[in-house]
């Protein structure tokens, strides 16, 4: 807290904050005027006789569509699986990672190396590589070991879905896991096990709760990059079966890029705000309580 | 008893890294297979190895071009992005005022509306200021969507530096851009670090506005994936090739500065 | 024109080069730039180009995607008049929609020495809107039936020359062995409007079904889509591979070449590496014959070309056109024919290919292609009529969605997530919506 009085402070902070709320204030505010626009009016690329104003038509029919229940469901149960992997299995990564084991080094390289990857490449390798059922890498072990192999992407198509956004996402939850953890005072742990705290109890009275903070920040960063997965379900499921691993993204993706409906994309792209703004407004805001912002 | 529990972690550890990094090894592996390898049942680990696809790619495609384009915009767009950022941050955390949280939660709600939503009005921003094709484009396009994650996080690293070596330089009469430069920066240098890091991976593997906005000319490496993948015919071999090529450089920048990368990536956690 | 002097026995090289002195002389030198997808044709287009750019002294700058994000770059491009690219890769289905928005430049002041006569006439009548050209053919495609030929020798059947859909299900149900991963057909399963529903389009139109009636009413609740779907998910499920709702014309011909499909009905293109020995492992086993038939013969087998065209915002149009001279004509094919092996000729657009003594002894499914594509008809591709033309679409700038959709729904009752009544109830309930937002109906 600065000593000096606040209006003093404030003067002297707005020439440093003005440049970066100013530049995403325009980033927001003119695709976002454009796209609450272009809701309202009859615009598709493809036809350019469709023109004039749609009234609410636009959302009439999406609102109607009897499958956007689902799809804002399907987005809502993508984001809260990948972060209970990733934070779970981030979590106990992070302790066995923190024991100290010959070449740690390199197995946290191993470990992290996923995320460097581009998503359209990693949705690549496991659709064709690993999870094709005939070809693929996993039917192949399957039906080595007897069984016959699964059908990912028909019998379990959102769950292949959560499976390779996990496997992009856990480096990065299990990095800031074992960073948090880190820090953690050895004496403090030391004095734990002297009281005789087991591992168990070493594990979730004291290094879980250590982590609670980070825990919080991974749910904020990973829900807002979550909400926007689109590469992995274009490239392996392009939304299907039937409309089974379609989010909001895919949705509004379909409306622009598919039929070029503008119109109908911005309806879709004004529900998409106002579900980002209601999920930051519960979400992060909790969230940023307990991070005492 | 203890020790044995700590070769069991490393144990278990190293199994599951290997297992984790083994989609990216056999995707390696496919790359020096022939197409009818690659997609032979039961899978192949033994085989003839061959240089052909990367040598078809290298004569099809201009790799370093395309590479080059991928090295400009992550740069400039993280050198952009810290130039912002920084004053920002650091004026959010050390001078919090009545609304610094409502500011950090709404840059933070701007990054949450899909890309694609918003295409064709910028597609339409970008034709009309002559940026379409442009580095430059996609060097404002990732800065921007970049900035809030950068704001916050040098925000939460900043808020863990004592407050009072700030003071003491005040008091000094050095002004704020000084104390900045001086004081500041050298404390904070692996937040900074690890946030710049952060972007140029995000920036890396950006592929919509990358994909949507170029031609020729500003096209990076994830445009150079979307030449390889699913022509008509057998191509898993040379895509993978061309995976590898596209992934190659970011990985071993990432490998060489993990430490860099972990020591910033606290999120405020680490006293 | 000159090009007619040049002996067609002279060595590749120096005929491409007498070819371009014709053109040379009609343009001045300029850097286009060409929009075009990565099928093997076009990478083979792209490495023979610099025999035309070193003749005219022009530059191209090649930019090279995947289909479905080609077709979205290009589309952006065009409508919003962005001008990105002089030439563009498109198929049948956008020119006749483009062109009659004006957006590509008439192409039909080509110069006598390209023969446009040459060009198969329903081709050049699938480019064609209002009277004029609007794009050239670089390669175009039918569908036909493969099968292997050692699996029916072995059981002592034979491959009518016209199958029959009822034939194909009997063989399939024969050569299904799951044990030993191999299927007694494969069908295209991934949705997309290219995809899952080019086949099935052409299954609906043999089984007497259509999209629309003639005053644009879908008709997706018909008997005939009821039966065609019952009748592909029961052969697929049946004898289909795994997978099958992710298995696009890619996946299957790699299941093919690899072994495990006995009967596979796509894409004449797709011959082309099923033949050659370094690719497919079937290559000496694989055979072929016409698509099979329901119901009706209409429109039973489908039609694509790949055609390049100039939109109406290139600033290099004389350029472009002496480009497009050079990459469709006669000679062009001749050229890939002799520096790569005539096996690997874009197919399916000359008369003069399918003379060609070197072509018909290298391609032996050279005369089905051409008759496929002969018979092909675009204008009526149904037994009822419509007020559309496309065999495995529909010519209206809606369809993309449409197609798309309704496959969504298709491989959804594929993986038994829907019924067939409820897919086909959820595609009419969709597409109604869609046609009355686009103002076809009320």
């Amino acid at each position: 807290m600065p000593p000096d009085g606040r209006s003093a402070s404030r003067v002297r902070t707005f020439p440093l904050i003005a440049p970066s709320v100013g530049v995403l204030l325009v980033w927001m505010i003119v695709p976002l005027a454009m796209t609450l626009w272009f809701s309202f009016r009859r615009y598709n690329l493809l036809n350019p006789m469709l023109t004039g104003f749609a009234g609410l038509n636009n959302y009439r029919f999406l609102i109607r569509d009897p499958a956007l229940p689902a799809i804002l469901i399907t987005t809502v149960v993508i984001v809260l699986a990948i972060l209970l992997i990733t934070i779970s299995a981030g979590v106990v990564l992070a302790v066995v990672f923190n024991s100290g084991f010959p070449g740690q080094g390199i197995a946290r390289v191993l470990m992290i190396s996923p995320f460097f990857v581009m998503p359209t490449v990693s949705a690549l390798i496991w659709k064709n590589l690993l999870m094709h059922p005939v070809n693929g890498l996993f039917a192949g072990v399957m039906r080595g070991l007897g069984f016959t192999a699964i059908d990912w992407f028909g019998s379990w198509p959102l769950s292949s879905i959560i499976i390779i956004v996990s496997w992009e996402w856990l480096p990065f939850a299990f990095l800031i896991l074992l960073t948090a953890l880190q820090s953690l005072d050895e004496e403090q742990l030391e004095a734990a096990r002297l009281d005789g705290a087991g591992s168990l109890a070493v594990f979730f009275f004291i290094q879980v709760p250590h982590m609670a903070r980070a825990i919080s920040v991974l749910v904020m960063m990973e829900t807002i990059f979550l909400l926007g997965i689109f590469a992995e379900i274009y490239v392996t499921t392009a939304g299907g079966p039937g409309i089974a691993t379609t989010n909001l993204p895919f949705l509004i993706y379909q409306r622009a890029l598919l039929a070029f409906n503008v119109g109908s994309a911005s309806a879709a792209g004004v529900i998409a705000i106002i579900l980002a703004n209601v999920m930051a407004a519960l979400l992060i805001r909790t969230i940023a309580r307990r991070l005492d912002v | 008893m203890n020790r044995f529990k700590t070769q069991l972690a490393g144990g278990i550890a190293w199994i599951i890294a290997i297992l984790n990094f083994f989609p990216i090894f056999w995707m390696l592996l496919a790359s020096f297979k022939s197409e009818v390898e690659a997609v032979q049942t039961p899978p192949l680990f033994f085989f003839h190895p061959t240089l052909a696809n990367y040598r078809d790619i290298f004569a099809l495609q201009d790799y370093a071009g395309y590479a080059f384009n991928s090295i400009a915009i992550s740069v400039l767009a993280t050198l952009l992005m810290l130039l912002v950022a920084v004053p920002a941050a650091f004026a959010m955390a050390f001078y919090p005022g009545r609304y610094t949280r409502d500011i950090l939660l709404w840059m933070l709600s701007t990054k949450m509306l899909p890309a694609v939503g918003v295409l064709v009005p910028i597609y339409l921003l970008s034709r009309d200021l002559g940026l379409l094709d442009t580095r430059t484009a996609l060097v404002i396009i990732d800065f921007l969507s970049n900035l809030p994650i950068a704001v916050w996080m040098l925000f939460t690293f900043f808020r863990e530096t004592p407050k009072d070596i700030i003071e003491a330089s005040r008091i000094d009469g050095a002004g704020v851009g000084q104390t900045i430069l001086y004081v500041l920066l050298p404390l904070v240098a692996p937040g900074i670090a690890s946030t710049a890091l952060l972007s140029i991976i995000l920036c890396w593997n950006e592929a919509f506005w990358s994909l949507n906005l170029t031609a020729h000319n500003a096209a990076p490496l994830t445009a150079f994936i979307a030449s390889f993948s699913a022509p008509q015919g057998l191509f898993w071999a040379r895509l993978s090739a061309a995976s590898v090529l596209a992934i190659a450089p970011i990985l071993v920048f990432g490998w060489i500065s993990q430490r860099q990368l972990v020591r910033g990536l606290t999120f405020g956690a680490v006293k | 024109m000159r090009q007619h002097l040049v002996p067609h026995a002279l060595a590749g090289l120096a005929l491409a080069a007498g070819l371009l002195a014709t053109t040379a002389f009609t343009a001045t030198a300029a850097t286009i730039t060409i929009a075009t997808v990565n099928n093997s044709q076009m990478v083979e287009m792209q490495k023979l180009a610099p025999i035309w750019e070193k003749a005219t002294g022009n530059k191209i700058n090649w930019v090279v995607l995947e289909e479905n994000v080609l077709r979205q770059r290009v589309t952006t491009d065009i409508s919003t008049k962005s001008g990105q690219f002089d030439i563009l890769t498109i198929g049948s289905y956008e020119t006749p929609i483009w062109g009659k928005q004006h957006w590509l430049v008439a192409l039909d002041d080509f110069p006598a020495a390209y023969d446009m006569n040459d060009v198969f006439p329903s081709v050049r009548q699938a480019l064609t809107e209002s009277g004029h050209l609007y794009a050239v053919p670089f390669y175009a495609e039918s569908s036909f039936t493969f099968y292997r030929k050692d699996l029916f020798d072995k059981a002592g059947l034979t491959m009518p020359a016209q199958p029959k859909y009822s034939e194909i299900q009997g063989f399939a149900d024969k050569f299904t062995d799951r044990a030993h991963q191999q299927y007694g057909i494969c069908l295209r399963g991934k949705p997309g409007w290219g995809e899952n529903m080019a086949y099935l389009d052409t299954l609906v139109n043999t089984y007497g079904g259509r999209w629309f009636d003639e005053k644009w009413n879908p008709q997706l609740n018909t008997k005939p889509w009821h039966d065609a779907l019952s009748f592909y998910i029961d052969l697929m499920r049946k004898d289909g591979p795994p997978g099958a709702n992710s298995n696009g014309f890619n996946e299957n011909q790699a299941l093919f070449a690899t072994g495990h499909c006995a009967i596979w009905i796509d894409a004449t293109s797709g011959a082309g590496l099923l033949y050659d020995k370094n690719q497919s492992q079937v290559a000496d086993k694989v055979a072929f014959t016409a698509a099979p038939i329901a119901r009706v013969p209409n429109g039973s087998h489908w039609f694509w070309a790949w055609a390049m065209a100039i939109p109406t915002t290139s600033k290099n149009v004389a350029v472009a056109k002496s480009f497009l001279q050079w990459s469709t004509s006669r000679d062009y094919i001749e050229l890939v024919g002799k520096t790569d092996g005539w096996t690997v000729v874009p197919p399916g657009t000359r008369a003069s290919t399918y003379e060609n003594p070197d072509y018909l002894k290298a391609a032996p499914f050279a005369g089905f292609v051409k008759t496929a594509i002969m018979t092909a008809d675009l204008n009526h591709p149904t037994a009822e009529k419509v007020p559309y033309t496309g065999i495995q679409y529909v010519a209206i700038p809606e369809f993309q969605a449409i197609g798309t959709t309704v496959g969504q729904m298709v491989a959804a009752a594929l993986t038994g997530q829907m019924s067939v009544d409820e897919a086909l109830k959820q595609a009419q309930a969709s597409v109604t919506a869609t046609m009355q937002q686009a103002g076809y109906t009320q």
